[in-house]
Parts: structure tokens; sequence; C-alpha cells
């Protein structure tokens, strides 16, 4: 608890500058309004205005925690938590993306790092194509993606975690070449002092030696995997998930709706990402190695 | 070669190809190992006597000569288990216990689960850590690891152990101790040593014969039978037989140098 005051300072002023530049931002509209209704407007009541518009340029803190509470706990407590209009909902339908996508995406990651570290091959021929991959714009692939897959008649969930995988691999071929070429040289000729098979030395060395590499690419893929689920909502008319609300919220230019759809998602990564820090610390406190 | 040689060089040379030129790390190197010896491979960096160590291991391969480990080549040897091989570093698994990591070659080898476990009480009992089987490496000393990763190398079935600087990294008292159980070790379990050192006293007080080498190109230039009897307290390193030996190995090494030093 030592590291509460400092996060809780850098909040204060999160909140601080951002109450701040709500009023820069939304001062003209109130302005506006008092000069077409021909009245003197006063500092107070531009102050008071620019933090309660209904469609403000930049929504103020307290009125998206009363949007976010309104779509969550007052839902939940009503026993519509569930409801097609709650931010539950909505982001129960992008985490399974995001979960699908991020569990495709780790193992092709993982199984393209074994191919590179043994095959040659490979080695010479994946990681170019890898790094290629990711310099593609994902919002100009994922309608594509959408598309050929519906062709195929595949829709729903998996085109998302598609869009999702195709984000989080790259961390985890990254990180697991790295991790499974970890062992010293000095290890491997002890592997082969045992005339150790491949797959021994894989299981056995290889694979528990590359596992602090492998939890912090998790961390980033997950984080990529979330990105991804809410890029696959924009572009096809989803109608669920935290993509469709950040979409529809900008149609209708329902600016709160799209900030508590941010925080949502912002909030959604949090928990993903340290409950796979949670893990890694176990599972390396477990092995020694932390 | 008579009966009981276990490991034979014959004109052994291994070079490598460097951006510099080739480095001739052995050159014509003639050797015989007899069973139940205890070699001791001495001299500066450079002069080979790691590359030779992994040459019997199966580890380089020789570019010129041949070397038969238990009268077949050094891979049939490896492919067989014949030696096990201690390395500078102690190696240890930090996810594995030491009684897990004294398991490990076990498990690659294949033995059953009862063999295993009678094997490693058997090894912590012959390198005196006994109890600490449970324990993870990194709750014990440079030393104690370094003895766990012998009791590692001492597991399984193989008559030839092969040891590259083992106690290098430790300091003078720890070495002493080792070293003394090292050949207590040895006595008991009849196996055929053979030890990198850069150290004369170490290479001295543990071997029945001392193989002098030098640099450039890696070659022996002297090999000592040492006359002091197999059964060794730490104080015969007083006797002056054992400082007799201490300054031939000495003269070797300087003649060795040459002109260069």
């Amino acid at each position: 608890m030592r590291n509460l005051l400092p996060i809780l300072t850098i909040v204060a002023a999160i909140v601080l500058i951002w109450y701040a530049a709500a009023v820069a931002l939304n001062a003209q509209w109130a302005r506006d309004q008092a000069a077409r209704a021909g009245q003197e407007i006063s500092l107070s009541a531009i102050v008071a205005d620019t933090w309660s518009q209904d469609k403000p340029k930049l929504p103020a803190p307290h009125q998206v925690a009363a949007e976010i509470w309104n779509t969550t706990g007052a839902m939940a407590l009503a026993g519509r938590g569930m409801s097609k209009r709650s931010l539950f909902y909505h982001s129960w339908i992008t985490f399974s993306a995001t979960a699908l996508g991020f569990l495709l995406g780790t193992g092709l990651g993982i199984a393209l790092a074994i191919g590179i570290v043994y095959n040659r091959t490979m080695d010479m021929s994946v990681m170019p194509w890898v790094i290629a991959s990711q310099t593609i714009p994902i919002l100009a692939i994922a309608p594509m993606i959408i598309v050929v897959l519906n062709a195929v008649g595949i829709s729903g969930l998996l085109p998302k975690a598609m869009i999702s995988m195709y984000l989080s691999f790259f961390p985890v071929v990254v990180g697991m070449v790295k991790g499974l070429r970890s062992p010293s040289p000095m290890q491997l000729d002890q592997m082969r002092t045992w005339n150790a098979s491949a797959s021994q030395t894989f299981w056995r060395l290889r694979l528990p030696s590359s596992m602090p590499y492998l939890f912090t690419s998790l961390k980033v893929g997950m984080a990529a995997s979330l990105v991804g689920a809410i890029v696959g909502e924009l572009p096809t008319g989803a109608v669920a998930g935290l993509g469709a609300r950040l979409l529809a919220g900008s149609y209708y230019g329902q600016t709160i709706q799209i900030w508590s759809a941010l925080i949502m998602a912002a909030t959604l990564a949090a928990v993903l990402v340290g409950l796979i820090g949670l893990l890694q610390r176990i599972t390396l406190k477990k092995m020694g190695m932390a | 070669m008579s009966n009981d040689t276990v490991i034979s060089a014959r004109d052994l040379s291994l070079t490598f190809q460097t951006n510099d030129g080739p480095v001739h790390a052995l050159k014509d190197v003639n050797l015989e190992v007899g069973k139940g010896d205890f070699v001791s491979f001495i001299g500066p960096s450079g002069c080979g006597k790691t590359t030779l160590l992994r040459c019997m291991a199966d580890l380089e391969h020789p570019t010129g000569g041949t070397i038969t480990v238990n009268g077949v080549s050094a891979e049939e040897a490896r492919r067989a288990r014949a030696y096990g091989y201690v390395f500078q570093a102690a190696g240890l698994y930090p996810w594995r216990t030491i009684g897990g990591n004294i398991r490990l070659p076990l498990e690659i080898m294949g033995y059953d689960k009862s063999d295993q476990t009678e094997r490693v009480n058997r090894v912590l009992e012959l390198v005196d850590l006994t109890g600490f089987e449970k324990k993870f490496p990194w709750q014990l000393s440079g030393g104690m690891q370094q003895r766990a990763s012998i009791a590692r190398a001492l597991a399984f079935d193989a008559d030839i152990l092969l040891m590259d600087e083992p106690f290098g990294a430790l300091d003078e008292i720890v070495r002493d101790h080792l070293n003394e159980q090292l050949l207590k070790l040895w006595e008991r379990t009849t196996k055929t040593i053979c030890f990198v050192t850069h150290s004369i006293p170490e290479a001295v007080y543990l071997s029945t014969r001392i193989v002098v080498m030098s640099p450039r190109p890696g070659r022996i230039t002297d090999v000592i039978e040492s006359p002091l009897p197999r059964t060794r307290p730490l104080d015969i390193r007083d006797t002056p037989e054992f400082l007799e030996i201490a300054h031939r190995v000495r003269d070797g090494l300087r003649a060795g140098h040459g002109d260069e030093v």
C-alpha cells in the first residue's frame, strides 16, 4: 500500500487537468448559447455549464462516472446487469473475442517460435514476414478479414478473434524466440553430454527457461488482443461490444457514451494484464525465477 | 593400447577457423588415460586443456587424428553416456530442487522412479549433501551448488568423470575442502577422472598424472607421474615430494611459455 499515495496523486492531477480542459473546450458552446438567448453569462455560470452539458466536446469526469455507474452498477442492482444497454454486456462481448483471439495468438506465436528455433529454413524465412505483418495498418486489414471470412460462412465471434490473434501473436513470437534461445551454451552442452533428445531438451530446458519471456509477451499480447477486438467491432456494423458503443457514440455525438466505453475498455485491459501479471508472479515464484 | 586404457588420443589436432586466420587449439596431442587414473590438465589460458576435455566429451570435433573413449569413438561414447561432465559453473536449474536437478539426467536416461530416488540419495550422501534434496539451488552456497553438480554427474553409471575447472570460481578454503572430498570420492568410486585446472597445488594434490600443456599451438609439453600415495591428507602439500612435483610442473609451464614471457 506504500505506492497508493503516488498513484492517488497522479489520479488527482489527471482529474484536475481533465476538469480544466472540459472548461476550456466546452466554454465556446456555453457562450454561444448565451449569446443566442441574448443574455450575459457570468464566469461561474460558464464553468457550471461546461461541466453539465448534454453533448460536451469533452465530458467532465463526474459525467462519465455517472454514465458508467448508470450502465453498470445501477443496472446490475436493478437486476438487468446483462441487458443490451449495460456496459457489462458490451464488455463481455468484447472480452470473449479478446480472450479467444489471445489464446489463438498465443498458440500461433509459440508454434511459430518453436519452428523458428528448431528449423533453419523457418529461422531464415519467417521472421521478416512476421514483422511485415505488423506494418500493415490493422484498420485497413480488419474489414477485409471480416468480409472474407463472412464469404466463407464464418461470422460472429471468430472473425473478431482473428483480428485479435493477428495483433497478439507478434509479441509472443518475438518473446518466445528469445526465450527459447535463452539457455546458455553450457546448459545446451550439458544436455548433449547426457545425450538428451531434442524433445527432452525442449521440455526440460528450453521451455522452462523461456517462461519469464513468455509472460512479458503475454502482457503485451493481451493488450494488443483487446485493441484488435475493438477494432474488429468498428467496421462491421456490430451492434454489441465496446467498439460498437464507441462507433454508435460517435455517430450520434454522444461523447459521454464514448468516454464511458473508453474507460471501460481501459479498465478491462488493466484487469486482464493484471491477471497475467499475477499468474506470472505465482509461476515464476514457484519456479524460483522471480 | 593396453586393456585398461580408457581414453586414447592419437595425433589429435583441432584448428578453429576465425576471422584472424586459423587458431591451432590442439596440435598433435598424444595421450593415454588408464582406468582409475586421476589426470590433471594444467596450462595457461589458450593452451587447449578445455578443448581437449571437450574433444573427449564429443562437444568439440577434432580436425585431425583420432580419439577413442572406452575403445569407441567419442561420439559413440557420448551416446552410450560413458562420462559425467562437470562444468565450471554448477548450472543447476533454478526451477528444480537439488534432488530434482540430480534426477534430471536420470529422467533423460530413462531410469525408473525407485532407482532414481535410490541413486539421488546415494550421491547426495557421497558429496555430503544429505538433507538438502528438497532445497532449491539459491538456498545453497556456491560450494554446495558445485557439489550438487558433481553429484549430478555421478548419479548415472559412467566410469569417467570429466571436470572442467569445477572449483575455479570458488574461494581457496572451499576449494581445499572440495579437493579433499573429491579425492575421497575418487577412492570410493574408482572412477577415471580427467580434471582441468590452472592451479598448480590443486593439480599436484589431486592427480596420479599431471599433463602440462602450452599454447600456440595447444600441445602437451610434459606428463608427470605422481609418486604420491593414493591416500592424501591435506598436509601432504607441505612434504618435500609434493613441493618437488609442484616445482617440476612450474618449470614445465615456464618452458612451455618459451620466450613469450
